[in-house]
Order: C-alpha cells, then sequence, then structure tokens
C-alpha cells in the first residue's frame, strides 16, 4: 500500500496540472484545485518522510515490469526529507501568490497560465528527487525545467524575455550534456538505472569512470550553480515575479545539489574528485557573496547569496564524511526555507515600497514595522546568527571540515566563515538601506516618484503567508535537534548501502 | 560492440557547428545552433544502439537478432523535449522581435552599470561611505554627470 503512495508526489501535480489547465476560465476552480493538490503531496510526503525513517526506504517498480526492468521510484531518507520541505514551501509559495491573484489582475501576470505551470514545477521537482533511473531523472529535469521557462517569461515582457533567453539557451546546453552523459553511461554499461549504475560503473576502466563522473558534475553544477557555471542565475532569476523566484531559488538550485549528493554517494563513493568539489565550493562561496556584497538591488544580491550559499552544500558534500553530508542535508533544508522566505519578503518590499532598488528605498521602518520584522528574522537566519536553524547548519558544516584537520578543507572553513560574515554584511546593508535610513530626498522630492506614492498595501493574506514561512524558519530552529539526528541518520544511509539493498538486494 | 565511426564524426561535426551558431547574440541563430547540436548528440543513441538488427518484437524475431530498443526510446525521448524546447525558444525571438525590432540576446542593464561606474573608479550608488548617510543629490547627479561624458567619449571612440 505505501509502495504505491511514492507515486503520489509526482501524479498529483501533474493531475492538477491537467485539470487547471482545463478550467483556466474559472479561477476559483484552479485555486481549490491547486491548494488540495499541493496539501495532499504534503501529507504524502509526510508518511513517506515518516516510513523512510521507520521502516526504511520505499520502493516502487512502475508499470508491472518485472522488477529491475522497469523504472524505479525510491523514497529514502534523504529523498523524503527534500521532498517534505519543498512541498510545504512550494504550497506556501502557492497561497501567497492566491494574494497577489485576488488583490489584482495585472497582465504582467496571468494567473491562468501560473497555476497549471507551477504544479507542473512542483511534479517535476518531485520526480527528480523520487527517481531512481538516470534517464527518468532527465525527464524530471527537463519538465521543471520546461515549467520554469514558461514561469521566467510570464507575460512576455521586454526585461523577462532578455532574462529568459539567458536561462533558456544555459539550461538547453546542460540539457544537451545530461544527453551525453546518459549515452555514454549506457553505452559503457548498458544500463540507466542507477542502483545497477553503482554496480557496474566499479567495472569500468578508471578513465571511463572520471569522464562521466565528470560530465554528470557539470550537469548537476550547471543546475545548482555552482562557482565556474553560476552566472546565469543572478542574471535571470530578478526579473521573474516575487513568487516565481521564491520557488525557483528554493528548489531548482536543490534539485541540481540533491543530483550531487545523490551521484557522488551513490555512483562514485571513492572518487578522487573530493579536493576538486572543494576548491569549487571554496569558489563558489566567496565569488558568490563579493558580487552579493556589490549589488544595490535586493532581488539580484538576494541571488548572489543564493550562489554563494549553494557553496556550504558542496563542501559538505565533498567532505563525504558521515557529519559532512548530515551537514549539507540539514543545511539544504534550512537554506530551501529561507531563500524563499527573502524572495517572497522582496516580493512584498517591491509591493510595500514600490522598489527594490537600494537607492530608491528608505524609510520602511517607519512604514511597516510587520515587513521589518518580516525581513530581519530570515536575513539574520540567512547570515547564521545563533540561535538560528543558519547557525546549527554552518556549525556542523565547519565541525566536520575541521575534523578533517586537512589544509584544503581548513582553508575552506575560513572561507566559509568569511562568507557568512560578508552576508551578515549584505543583509546589514538592505536593513540600512532600506528599513532604517530616511526616505531619500531625491526620490522624496517629485511626488509621483516617491516611493510612498507608488507603494500599495500588502494584502493580508500575503503577509500572513509570508509570516508562515518566516515561523517555518524559525521552526526549523526550534526542532533542529531531532531533524539534525534524521540528516545524521540519512547521511549514515548514503554511505552505507541501504539504497541498494533496498532497490537491488530485496529482488537477488 | 563495434562503434560506427562515421556517426560519431557526423556527431562531432553538427554539435560543432551547432555550438558555433549558440555563440551568436541572435536568438534565430541560436535556435539553428540548439537543433544541430541536438540533433549531433541524438547520433549518440545510435551509435550506442549498435549496428542496426532486426526489429525488437517478440515472436518475429530471436532476442539475439534484435536491435537494443532501449537507446531509441531514449532518443524518442529526447526529440520530443527538443522540439517542444525549439518551438518555445522560436516563440521567444519572434516576441524579442515584436518588442524591440530584432532578436539579439542584450546585456543585463544592472550588470552594465556596475561595468560602468566600475571604469569610472565610482563606488556603487548604495556604497556606504559614512554610516548609513544617505548619498545627497550632489553626488547623484554628479555621477549621472559622469556616465553621460562617459557615453560621449564612447560615441567619440576616444578613450
Amino acid at each position: 500500500m505505501i509502495d504505491n503512495l511514492v507515486a503520489a508526489p509526482v501524479l498529483l501535480p501533474l493531475m492538477g496540472s491537467a485539470i487547471t489547465l482545463v478550467v483556466r476560465s474559472r479561477p476559483a476552480v484552479q485555486r481549490i484545485t491547486s491548494l488540495a493538490c499541493l496539501t495532499l503531496m504534503v501529507v504524502v510526503a509526510g508518511v513517506l518522510t515518516w516510513s523512510a525513517d521507520v521502516n526504511g526506504p520505499t520502493v516502487l517498480w512502475l508499470g508491472a515490469w518485472p522488477d529491475q526492468i522497469g523504472i524505479v521510484l525510491v523514497a529514502d531518507r534523504l529523498s523524503a526529507i527534500l521532498l517534505l520541505i519543498s512541498g510545504i514551501v512550494s504550497l506556501l509559495v502557492m497561497v501567497f501568490s492566491l494574494g497577489q491573484d485576488l488583490q489584482e489582475r495585472r497582465r504582467e501576470t496571468p494567473m491562468s497560465i501560473f497555476h497549471p505551470t507551477f504544479l507542473l514545477l512542483t511534479a517535476g521537482v518531485s520526480n527528480a528527487f523520487l527517481t531512481g533511473d538516470l534517464f527518468n531523472l532527465f525527464v524530471g529535469f527537463e519538465i521543471l525545467l520546461f515549467a520554469s521557462y514558461v514561469l521566467l517569461t510570464l507575460g512576455g515582457t521586454g526585461e523577462r524575455i532578455r532574462a529568459g533567453s539567458t536561462y533558456v539557451i544555459v539550461s538547453i546546453v546542460s540539457s544537451l550534456l545530461f544527453l551525453v552523459a546518459i549515452a555514454c553511461v549506457y553505452g559503457a554499461t548498458g544500463t540507466v538505472m542507477l542502483a545497477d549504475l553503482a554496480l557496474r560503473l566499479q567495472e569500468l576502466p578508471d578513465q571511463v569512470q572520471l569522464i562521466i563522473h565528470l560530465l554528470l558534475l557539470v550537469v548537476f553544477g550547471i543546475k545548482a550553480a555552482i562557482f565556474p557555471m553560476s552566472a546565469w542565475l543572478p542574471d535571470s532569476y530578478p526579473t521573474a515575479p516575487g513568487p516565481v523566484t521564491a520557488v525557483f531559488a528554493g528548489l531548482l538550485t536543490k534539485v541540481g545539489v540533491y543530483a550531487i549528493i545523490r551521484t557522488e554517494t551513490l555512483l562514485f563513493p571513492d572518487s578522487e574528485v573530493g579536493p576538486v568539489l572543494m576548491v569549487v565550493a571554496l569558489l563558489t562561496m566567496i565569488v558568490g557573496i563579493l558580487g552579493a556584497v556589490a549589488q544595490s538591488e535586493i532581488k539580484r544580491m538576494l541571488s548572489f547569496t543564493l550562489v554563494s550559499h549553494i557553496g556550504y552544500m558542496v563542501f559538505g558534500v565533498a567532505l563525504a564524511s558521515e557529519a559532512g553530508l548530515a551537514g549539507a542535508i540539514f543545511y539544504t533544508v534550512h537554506h530551501i526555507t529561507i531563500q524563499s522566505t527573502l524572495f517572497l519578503v522582496a516580493g512584498l518590499i517591491e509591493r510595500r515600497g514600490g522598489s527594490t532598488s537600494l537607492t530608491d528605498l528608505g524609510g520602511l521602518m517607519a512604514m511597516s514595522p510587520v515587513l521589518s520584522v518580516l525581513f530581519f528574522v530570515p536575513a539574520m537566519n540567512l547570515a547564521g546568527i545563533p540561535p538560528m536553524s543558519g547557525f546549527i547548519g554552518k556549525v556542523g558544516l565547519l565541525q566536520a571540515g575541521v575534523e578533517t584537520g586537512q589544509p584544503l578543507e581548513l582553508a575552506v572553513v575560513g572561507v566559509a566563515l568569511v562568507t557568512s560574515l560578508l552576508t551578515l554584511l549584505a543583509m546589514a546593508k538592505v536593513w540600512n538601506r532600506a528599513f532604517w535610513r530616511k526616505v531619500p530626498d531625491a526620490v522624496e522630492g517629485s511626488a509621483d516618484q516617491s516611493p510612498r506614492a507608488r507603494g500599495r498595501r500588502m494584502p493580508r493574506s500575503m503577509v500572513l503567508t509570508a509570516a508562515a514561512m518566516v515561523a517555518l524558519g524559525l521552526g526549523l530552529s526550534v526542532v533542529a535537534g531531532p531533524l539534525y539526528d534524521y540528516a545524521l541518520r540519512a547521511a549514515a544511509d548514503l554511505l552505507a548501502p541501504i539504497y541498494l539493498d533496498a532497490v537491488v538486494g530485496v529482488v537477488r | 560492440m563495434e562503434p560506427s565511426l562515421i556517426l560519431i564524426i557526423l556527431a562531432g561535426a553538427l554539435v560543432a557547428c551547432g555550438v558555433y551558431l549558440m555563440l551568436e547574440r541572435s536568438l534565430t541563430r541560436v535556435l539553428v545552433g540548439v537543433m544541430l547540436a541536438s540533433n549531433g548528440v541524438n547520433l549518440l543513441f545510435l551509435v550506442i544502439a549498435g549496428p542496426a538488427k532486426a526489429a525488437a518484437i517478440i515472436g518475429l524475431n530471436d532476442a539475439e537478432d534484435m536491435t537494443d530498443p532501449l537507446p531509441q526510446a531514449m532518443v524518442l525521448t529526447s526529440i520530443v523535449i527538443t522540439l517542444a524546447t525549439l518551438a518555445f525558444l522560436l516563440t521567444m525571438a519572434y516576441r524579442s522581435f515584436q518588442l524591440n525590432g530584432h532578436d539579439e540576446v542584450a546585456d543585463d542593464v544592472e550588470d552594465a552599470q556596475i561595468r560602468r561606474l566600475a571604469e569610472l573608479d565610482e563606488a556603487s550608488q548604495s556604497y556606504d561611505e559614512d554610516d548609513g548617510e544617505a548619498p545627497d543629490e550632489d553626488t547623484d547627479t554628479e555621477i549621472a554627470d559622469d556616465l553621460q561624458s562617459a557615453d560621449h567619449r564612447e560615441e567619440r571612440g576616444t578613450p
């Protein structure tokens, strides 16, 4: 019974997507369908997480083929927890965008298209998290990429088309590389099932293994926006509507991170690219955060911090120890929540202040104390102020790094500390400029140009949803103990052949 | 399995042409580039399927004589996905043409501004010179003037 549940997180949003597309002229039905689908998905993900923790991984062979021939879906501890948190974030972002929907119907964001596309995106993300098959992972990526193309260019304004072009072209290149990698894998081993690959890749010559490994790393690295392949992200994210950027920031890059964790631990457990990953993590952190400090636009700054903090997760993976992986998993869960929250709040700032440019903004503290709190809490969480979840995740990763005692690892630990400090600087800059200072005279002068005149009221439902996201972020800090234990167990699973046992062992 | 050298060379040539075209600014050329490159990649799947043999239908042919059907299934999926991608790119190129009269991908506005400020050795306008004080109007106009004069310099082509 519970086996069949594994398909639900993919099927529910897919069906919801179809239904909302058919009834696109009736917004009320669309809203109810979307909310119902996402709520059910969260419930199912919760059950899967519980089951993965108590009974071990849930495995489902699709299409009633004999075992090991068809496509397999697997929900182990890692997949399940990411599925759960991404489901919750998607649901909250959907509720947030409904506030926008009810308040106004701007031509810029046609909501009738938004619902089916958003659900399709969720289906793609779930598929990528659950699949146990390399080609199905490619299909999952394509589903979520296509949905993201549409969401990013929603309304087709000039600015969004420009930003969308870069994004689409980069994504296409990464998809082509993925296809090349799959062709290599199939040519070399005759299978694309991850569990089978784990056994058969070991028999290949080292060089062939290395080529496949690096190809896959580049593909997932582009998705995850790791440093040499990260330039597309700050260029394309900021122009999209607030909720869209929020869900992109939360989910899309993390799918890449998940794929890296999965391939590194399952397919290439004793590879020698650890030091490469370590250097890449270091560069991602420092280059990303230096970019963020230089920005004068909140959404762009947040995009750069997003890139920078991906470095922490890559660091955890590069350590390849139980503590490092546990830190990476905990940090991923934390980062999905916090980065989405901050982008939602940036959407609120845009609405209230009329702009997200730090040169135009000012006096938001006096204008809206609620908004200030909503920004301040996740911003401090991102920077890693104790006792919040960002701090706990960072401490976990840094401890894991220090324990190794190697010079390279220690260097990354140092850079991680600097990055954390610079994140605080960037967030403090936003706080000082947008919230604390008076409205700049230059802007106040012309009546119709002042943010006060352009700013609109924030709908209560949007504020409440943003508050719920902030509370979720704080909640992660409250349950950090059990959650970190869970992450440790998930990391132990990854290093022990639990996944292999569940997928291949049962039938042998 | 003996890989077919001709197919590999053909795939390489197609991908090379595709990459060259993808480096262009115009979306239409990128579109043609994607078309070529993805066909090149699809050929790789024919390479790994090995030499063509009998149809993979149970009851008609023996299992030993059959072509491996799995790469064909994969290549079919990838062709369908490429088709959709191309349709989307085409729409974007057309929309860009509608809006701007051309289909070239422009530089990011913010990026360009930061680059210009860096060339002028000016700090970003959000830079805090001394503890949170707002930049007064004079500095703003000065920077604007600088930017304008930089524009003029660029137009005249003198450094």
